[in-house]
This record gives structure tokens, sequence and C-alpha cells, in this order.
């Protein structure tokens, strides 16, 4: 019966158990209870995590796989039952796009400007929570507002406050005697604006997580520093930041994921303008670059290859840190 | 170190944190109630005006934000109640039992975190127009009401939180796992599951990338979709929309007000043991 040692606890288990309230005697419903006993105890773990399994199966692995397939046929939006196979015709095109380079272009100028500004902010954030603060519960809670505010009404806000003409920047520029900023229409200006509706939703949340992490470094380690003499910004280089090294990977980690997806910020940002990212692409994203071509455009074979193309780029960037990491732990 | 008294500067410093924050969300309520015309002139307003009932009202049937919030309300609590009664069961399985292939199994629920949506939506657009179930809510509901972070968060408080002395005391008692789950297990994670449940609320009142591909405005969309479909004016009225901005924020600004410090307890217990 290696079925039974490998459940729960050995001693609770076998059919002597539950006989013991019938006074030893065996009878055939107990025979019965006892039996069902061991079902229960053998498979209710399967039956726990099989709702896991079977919404993944469903609505994770099937699209996943089938995203795949689809990328190798034309299929329209339209009529999605039809699929015509053109094997790697998706990706040669896109290979060939302005529009599909421009898009990755600009993925990776948001994503640098909205998350390593992101990240060293919310750092020297949480340096200041870990510190003995009155109303700390207060500051916490409040710098992690943003996160509850939506994409579409931060953008929103946001693309008011970076109004060309009577936008609240624009205004506080202008008092300062700087020049007025298309905000909408410049290249980088765009992008900066959009990465900071990405920094402002974000940065509270990291600043918690690396708080959390803080809070965990022995204080022997400050102890001993302030003994050899080090200052508060040394102690801050020299014990927290490395102490928190896999936090701060932990965090690159999922900002790069959630900066290759970024989309309803740009979405949005682009006012009634639809998923162009701008008049001249300026800040496309590639998760905009896919809606476009499979709702705007209606072709959802090529919105699939991009999607692959997104997933490679993906693991490239994650095959590119852990090189990285192992790198630096070796040394 | 930790016990390190703040000083002066920092309370400045972190007063402008808050003051930078805090200040979006209440200009969006300055916005909400003036007029567009005040809206576009210079310097921008700085204080509340008088037009707030109108622009809600408008907004209001503008963006049908009554259908809108209610069906945000049915999505994000049936996610959220979903993710946490699942979760939970899955957790307790990873945590506390000991299964053949509990291990494999485990590290392909996590596995599953790295999956982008975008990789998933196209089919998944596919699946539910051959249902028929575009403009539903169903659509939005279905595809994330269970979720690896979720599994992974209540076993990670679980593996701690219940004794397994507790579990084994039950079986004794010739409990089966149903009785063990409902009698032991929901109580031993009740605080987790507050705190799961909270943030898989706020996750899905604010989710917009499948919504927006799954709904549109005139079908039953959640506020999200509702928002956007705001701003699509020929003229679009800024006051207008930032009422409806307010309308779709102000219920999770609610939620943060009463449940704040638990949330910000789930987001660090999650980071450390994650």
């Amino acid at each position: 019966m290696t079925d039974e040692t490998a459940v729960l606890s050995p001693s609770a288990v076998g059919p002597e158990r539950p006989a013991a309230e019938g006074g030893g005697r065996s009878r055939p419903g107990q025979v019965w209870r006892s039996r069902r006993y061991r079902w229960d105890l053998r498979w209710s773990p399967y039956a726990f995590v099989a709702p896991f399994f079977l919404f993944f199966a469903a609505f994770g692995l099937f699209p996943l796989l089938y995203t795949g397939w689809a990328s190798l046929h034309q299929v329209e939006l339209t009529d999605p039952d039809s699929m015509t196979w053109v094997g790697l015709r998706n990706f040669t095109r896109l290979w060939d796009d302005e529009f599909f380079w421009n898009a990755l272009r600009n993925t990776v100028t948001i994503g640098l400007l909205s998350t390593v500004p992101q990240l060293a902010i919310a750092l020297g954030l949480a340096h200041l929570l870990n510190y003995r603060l009155r109303g700390s519960a207060f500051f916490r809670v409040a710098v992690l507002t943003p996160y509850a505010t939506s994409v579409a009404a931060a953008t929103l806000v946001f693309v008011l406050l970076f109004g060309r003409d009577y936008g609240m920047v624009n205004w506080a520029l202008s008092t300062v005697g700087f020049d007025a900023v298309d905000w909408q229409n410049g290249t980088f200006a765009s992008q900066f604006a959009v990465s900071t509706i990405v920094i402002w939703r974000w940065t509270g949340y990291n600043a918690l997580i690396y708080l959390a992490a803080m809070q965990a470094v022995p204080a022997e380690l400050y102890e001993s520093a302030a003994l050899d003499g080090a200052s508060r910004f040394q102690q801050f280089l020299h014990v927290t930041v490395p102490s928190l090294r896999p936090t701060i990977f932990f965090t690159c980690v999922v900002s790069t994921i959630g900066a290759t997806q970024l989309f309803g910020e740009p979405l949005l940002f682009n006012g009634g303008a639809g998923a162009t990212g701008g008049s001249d692409h300026q800040f496309q994203t590639l998760g905009l670059y896919l809606y476009e071509q499979g709702w705007v455009n209606l072709h959802l074979g090529r919105a699939s290859a991009i999607a692959w193309a997104m997933f490679l780029i993906l693991l490239l960037i994650a095959g590119a840190a852990r090189l990285l990491r192992g790198r630096k732990e070796t040394r | 170190m930790r016990a390190l008294r703040a000083g002066r500067l920092t309370y400045v410093v972190l007063a402008l944190f808050t003051a930078g924050s805090l200040f979006p969300l209440v200009w969006t309520a300055i916005a909400a109630s003036r007029s567009n015309t005040r809206l576009a002139q210079t310097p921008p307003p700085f204080w509340f005006g008088g037009n707030l009932g109108r622009n809600l009202q408008v907004a209001w049937t503008d963006a049908n934000m009554g259908t809108a919030l209610l069906n945000t309300v049915i999505v994000a609590g049936t996610v959220a109640a979903g993710t946490v009664f699942f979760s939970t069961l899955a957790g307790f399985a990873f945590a506390k039992l000991r299964f053949r292939g509990s291990r494999p199994l485990l590290a392909l629920v996590i596995a599953t975190m790295l999956i982008p949506p975008q990789l998933s939506v196209v089919p998944l657009y596919m699946l539910i127009a051959k249902l028929s179930w575009t403009d539903r809510l169903q659509a939005v509901i279905l595809p994330t009401l269970v979720g690896a972070f979720g599994v992974f968060f209540m076993r990670q408080y679980l593996v701690h939180a219940l004794p397994m002395e507790l579990v084994e005391a039950a079986r004794t008692d010739g409990a089966s796992s149903l009785r063990v789950l409902w009698h032991v297990v929901f109580p031993a994670a009740r605080p987790a599951m507050a705190v799961l449940g909270m943030l898989t609320f706020v996750m899905a009142w604010n989710d917009f990338f499948w919504p927006i591909v799954a709904l549109t405005q005139n079908g039953s969309p959640t506020v999200q979709v509702a928002l956007t479909g705001l701003g699509r004016g020929y003229i679009p009225d800024q006051s207008v929309i930032m009422a409806g901005a307010l309308l779709g924020t102000l219920p999770l600004l609610l939620v943060f007000l009463v449940f704040g410090r638990q949330i910000v307890g789930g987001i660090m217990q999650g980071a450390v043991k994650g």
C-alpha cells in the first residue's frame, strides 16, 4: 500500500480508524466507509488542483498553441473560421515591416524610460518608508493609491495634464520660463509623457515590495557597517542594495514583462485617433501594434505573428538576464 | 538601524511623494467639477467649481456608466470570489497534501505566470466569437477566473499558517477532505483569502486589454471600456471625461480607504515570500 504512505499522514490512515466507533467489529457499512475514506485521501488533492488546470487548459494553453497555428495562416477578423495556410509569410512580412521595428523600438525606449526611473525612485522611497515614522501606515497607503487607479482613468487625466495649450505641465513650465512642449506629437516628449503614467501608477507598489525586503535585512549588518564608520548613504549603498539584489532582480523581471505588454497608456494617450500610437506612430508599442493589426486592420494571422514575436523577445530577454545573473553569482 | 527615527527632511520628501501620488486623483475631481470651456483656459483650475453634478449626469447617461459600473462589480466580484475559492483549494493541496506529481504540477503553475496575455488574445477572441460570447460578461469572467498568482499566494501562506497537527487531528477524527477544508483550512486561510480577494478585485476592476477586445461600448461594457468611449467624440468634453474617470475610480478608492492597510500588508507579504 505505497499509495497510503504517499498520502497525508500514515498514522491517521487505515481501515481500523473509522471502525473505532463501532467497537472494533467490522460491518459492511464500515468496510465501505473506510474504502471511501481511502479514496478521498488519495484523490481529493487532484480534485483540489483540477479547477486551475482545467481553466488553464481551456483559456491559457489551448490559446497559446493556437496562436502559433494561427500565425501560419491568413485569418480575417470578419471570418475567423476560414484560414488559409501561408507558412511563415506573416513572419517574413513582419521582418520587412517598418512599423513593427518602429513599435519594437518604441517599446524598448518607453520601457527603459519608465522602468529605470520607476525602480530607482521606488528604492529611495522604500528607504524613507523604512525609517521609524509617525503615520507610516498613512504614507504607505498614500503612495499605493495610484495602483488602485485604472489605466484608462489615469491616462485620461494625464492627457489633460500634458495638454499642449492648456495643460498644467506646460503652464508650470511657462511660469518658470520654459517653452511649451508638444507632449502628444514630439517623439521623445510623447514617450516621456507615456512613461510618466507608468511611473506614477507603479512606483508605490514597487516601493512596498522593496520595503518588505528591507525589513528582512538583519540589523547586525547595519551595526557592523556603522562601526566601520560607514555613513548612512554608504550603508544604503553597501548594505541595503546588495541585500536587496534578489528583490531588485525580481522587480526588474516583472517590470520588463509589464513594459513589453504596454498597451492601455499609448492607446488612450492618442485621444480619439485609435491604435496608431500618435499621428506618426511615435508612441505605438508592440501591444498596440498587435491590436491595430488584429482589431483595426482585421488581420488576426498577422496579430498572432506579432504575439509570437513578442514572446520570443521576452524569452531572449529572460535568457540574457539569466546569463547576466549567472555570471554575477559565479564572480 | 531599522528603528532609526526619521528626520524632518524625510517627512518633507514623503509629503512630496504623497502629494504627487494623490494630486492626479484630486485634480480629476477638480476637472470633473468644472466646465469644458474653463478647462481650455490658462492657468488651469486649482479648485473645485460648480459643475460636478451636471458632468456626472452627462457621463452617466452618455457612457452608460450605471450599467458599466454594475457590470464591473459583477465581473470583479465573480473573478475575485472564484480566484479566492479555487486558489485556496489548490494552495491547500500544494501546501499540505502529498500526492504524486505535486512538485512538477506546482512548477507548471508557476511557469504559466510567464505567458504574456497577448499570446492568447487572438484564439481567445476566436473562441468567444464561436461561442457567441462577444459582448457577454462571461467572456471576460471565465478566462480570468483562476490565476497562478493566487494559487502560489495561498500556498505560500498556508505552508506556514496551517499547522499540520490541525489537519492530522481532523483526519484522526475521521473527517473527510471536504470537512477538513471547511472546518480547518478555510478558517486558517481567512486573512490571506481576504487579501487575495481584494488584490484580485482591484486587478479585475482595472483590467483593460482583454475587456476592450471582448466587449464593446454598445454591448455590456465594463467601466474601463465605457471610459474609452467617452473620449471618442469629435469635440470631447474634457470635464465629462473626467467625471467618468472619477466614477470609475471612486469605488476602488473607497475600498482603499477602508482596507488600505490590509492591501499594503498583503503586497508586502506576497513580496517577501514570493
